[in-house]
């Protein structure tokens, strides 16, 4: 098959890469692009390892064609952090041990990185819902809910004063 | 956050540790949240292949006819490899420890003998292209009859699995088909008991599911030598294993690994090692084979099932006097690690309970399921499961508390364990006593009194007269059956050898292993000992449920000779209390 050319913004540089019609973006950002902070746990939509931020919305990397990136904002984890500086949700998820073997943490940071964004002061339940298209299988939630809600509370009461 | 409890055992401790109960930040924390760990195929290589497997369709089937000629000249097939590539096409992985003998191939030759067991790997420019030429390999099956049952698997007549175990079992010693142990006499004990309580338990296999799919990368490296990113929790298990298949020696492997997307057990099997560093010794390109996660779920070895059947015979006054197991571990079509799983299931038995008999035997059973394997605690979570069960059905029986039930019967220090090594560091007591606070559960002034430091020992520490019989001894007309051939006299640590124990499998031309260790000598006690007396008799519950009382500690330890550092949990190498 014929490749073809894909351009976009990846974490606020401009980047192309030659793809096949048929290649996800998860392969494209991976084996293309180099950018390895999004994984592949399933390749089917089910864990949300592959989790990023296509023009500001969370997307499945894995489910989505490259080709139909073409111009977008894509943001993946390798971004979060500002230089040196981690991202609040980095910091707390150092704190609270919501990463273990740090496979799922990459989709987990996306997934809460864009519920935050939609919704900065979210509840308990509100938080699961975020992060329900995520699978974790060595924390367990709660300490990943806990990161979540210390940032969530933070930031509310940052706002307040 | 989590409790330390420096109250218990406060004396044999000293209280100078830097990190335990203390909390502190990982050093790969920072790697995790930046999503710059590097896993094993966040690497980038130019002109890296891509390797798929043919797998088989059926559970137990002849392989008649391998036609690869489609397959070849689809496009960007780069290489097919089939199992007359393999360089040692038939390994198991505690060979490296002269454990077992070589019974499965890397790649199926002649017969296949679970579903999704690999036959043919192709590599390919892209994923696309190897999946595109995989589904033009043509192959010829004779469907063979199969078992998926571990019982079933060792009847007579049943189908032969796996042909270098021909009775469907793991050959423990080149002498039984099972783990054997004896300890007292299980029919004397529950002749003497007034209650019998028997039941069967059986466990499913488990997958382990790590985020992470098992694979790996293999590149050429400069020096003649590969490197090989691997998903390994063992990699230098994975190394050795990698070496042996493709016969390399080891030195000319580099393994980097140690960062594992969850692993539970499931990453100590090489399933993808030596395909992927044989793709790239083929091809000299560095070559990915990546498990899919249908495959993971499907072929990646399970926690195995097992099978087991537990008789206790117990006591009026909750006093267990006997209690016999019988165990069939699933391995699948091959050994993997599941004899290994067996003998951590015997070493474990009778559980952490001082009872004068048991008995027991573990079998690993062939059967045409897939290849089973680590999983946390594997050989012991399962028992352990069963065994628990069993106790609240015991303390049921004889109509007493199932804590109080456990206190009663738990091993104190000094107590002769089955396998005639005297009881160190036992905890049972104190466990049961937290767990019944946490939960606010009631036990008596009594329970709360016992200590894991007393009341062990004298009685409790004698070896009883044990008969011993041949059940189970390979070769032999009779195989499962039988009566006692022998009673060893009381005190009597160990059989009496007649050849030095070698592991089996050394024989075949590989380096003797290490005898086994002797144990130190032990005084035999004059004559079979009675069932010892109860260290306290357990009031009997109070029907139904009592209400929950507020929870009070559990009373300090008795004193006994100073010691001194954290030597009490650090018992594995048989490390003794100062
Ligand atoms: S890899 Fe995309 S959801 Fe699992
Ligand atoms: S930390 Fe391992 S999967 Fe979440």
């Amino acid at each position: 098959m014929a490749k073809v050319p894909v351009q976009f913004r990846l974490n606020g540089s401009d980047r192309a890469a030659f793809a096949d019609p048929a290649d996800n973006l998860l392969t494209v950002l991976r084996r293309g692009l180099n950018d390895f902070g999004p994984k592949y746990g399933c390749g089917q939509g089910t864990c949300g390892t592959c989790s990023v931020l296509v023009d500001g919305e969370l997307r499945l990397a894995c489910l989505t064609l490259a080709a139909s990136c073409e111009g977008a904002s894509i943001e993946t984890v390798s971004g979060m952090a500002d230089g040196p500086n981690l991202h609040p949700l980095q910091q707390a998820f150092m704190e609270h041990f919501a990463a273990q073997c740090g496979f799922c943490t990459p989709g987990m940071l996306t997934a809460a990185k864009a519920l935050l964004a939609r919704n900065p002061n979210p509840s308990r339940d509100e938080i699961i819902d975020g992060i329900a298209g995520n699978i974790c299988r060595c924390t367990g939630y709660e300490p990943i809910i806990a990161a979540i809600e210390s940032v969530a509370r933070g930031a509310a009461a940052g706002q307040r004063r | 956050m989590m409790e330390f409890r420096k109250d218990l055992f406060s004396n044999e401790r000293d209280d100078d540790l830097n990190v335990v109960g203390k909390g502190v930040q990982r050093q790969d924390a920072p790697g995790h949240v930046t999503g710059r760990s590097p896993f094993f195929d966040d690497h980038a290589f130019e002109g890296l292949l891509h390797l798929k497997v043919v797998r088989s369709p059926h559970p137990h089937a002849r392989i008649r006819r391998i036609d690869i000629s489609a397959a070849e000249r689809a496009p960007g097939v780069k290489r097919i490899l089939r199992g007359a590539d393999v360089p040692v096409n038939r390994n198991t992985l505690l060979s490296l420890i002269n454990f077992g003998k070589d019974d499965e191939p890397t790649l199926a030759v002649d017969k296949v003998r679970y579903i999704g067991e690999p036959i043919v790997a192709i590599i390919a420019e892209s994923e696309a292209q190897a999946l595109a030429a995989r589904a033009l390999v043509r192959l010829e099956y004779e469907p063979l009859p199969a078992v998926f049952d571990v019982e079933e698997a060792l009847k007579p007549g049943a189908p032969v699995i796996n042909d270098i175990y021909p009775g469907n079992y793991f050959e423990y010693h080149e002498k039984y088909d099972h783990q054997k142990l004896r300890f007292g006499d299980v029919e004397r004990g529950f002749a003497m008991a007034d209650h019998i309580v028997e039941d069967r338990y059986q466990m499913s296999p488990i997958e382990h599911a790590p985020t992470e799919t098992n694979g790996s990368i293999a590149a050429p490296e400069q020096n003649d030598r590969f490197v090989v990113h691997s998903c390994a929790q063992g990699l230098f298990f994975s190394l050795g294993t990698a070496a042996k298949i493709v016969n390399l020696d080891s030195n000319r492997l580099h393994f980097i690994g140690g960062t594992v997307g969850g692993g539970f057990g499931g990453k100590v099997d090489s399933l993808t090692e030596p395909l992927s560093i044989l793709g790239a010794m083929m091809t000299g390109r560095p070559v990915r084979y990546v498990l899919d996660r249908e495959e993971e779920m499907l072929y990646g070895s399970p926690r195995g099932a097992e099978r087991i059947y537990i008789k206790d015979g117990i006591a009026r006054d909750g006093r267990i006097l006997a209690r016999q197991i019988r165990s069939y571990f699933d391995a699948g079509a091959y050994t993997r690690l599941s004899s290994y799983a067996a003998i951590k299931c015997t070493a474990h038995l009778p559980g952490p309970y001082t009872i004068p008999n048991v008995a027991s035997d573990i079998y690993v059973a062939y059967t045409n399921r897939c290849p089973s394997t680590a999983m946390r605690g594997f050989g012991i979570t399962a028992v352990d499961f069963a065994l628990e069960v069993h106790m609240d059905k015991g303390a049921e029986a004889c109509g007493l508390d199932p804590m109080e039930f456990r206190i009663l019967n738990a091993y104190r220090d000094g107590d002769m364990k089955a396998h005639r090594r005297v009881a160190k560091n036992t905890a049972l007591i104190e466990c049961v006593q937290v767990a019944a606070e946490k939960a606010r559960w009631p036990i008596s002034d009594e329970a709360r009194r016992q200590s894991s430091l007393t009341g062990g020992g004298g009685a409790r520490a004698e070896i009883p007269a044990t008969p011993i019989d041949e059940n189970g001894r390979i070769n032999r007309p009779e195989t499962r059956g039988g009566r006692p051939t022998q009673t060893l006299p009381a005190g009597t640590m160990r059989i009496p050898l007649t050849k030095q124990p070698i592991m089996e499998g050394s024989t075949e031309n590989r380096p003797k292993a290490p005898a086994v260790p002797q144990y130190e000598p032990y005084r035999p006690a004059a004559a079979a000992p009675p069932p010892p007396a109860p260290a306290y008799t357990p009031p009997p519950p109070s029907a139904p449920p009592p209400a929950p009382a507020p929870a009070a500690a559990p009373s300090a330890s008795p004193a006994p000779a100073s010691q001194h550092g954290a030597h009490r949990f650090s018992s594995v190498f048989g490390t003794r209390r100062r």
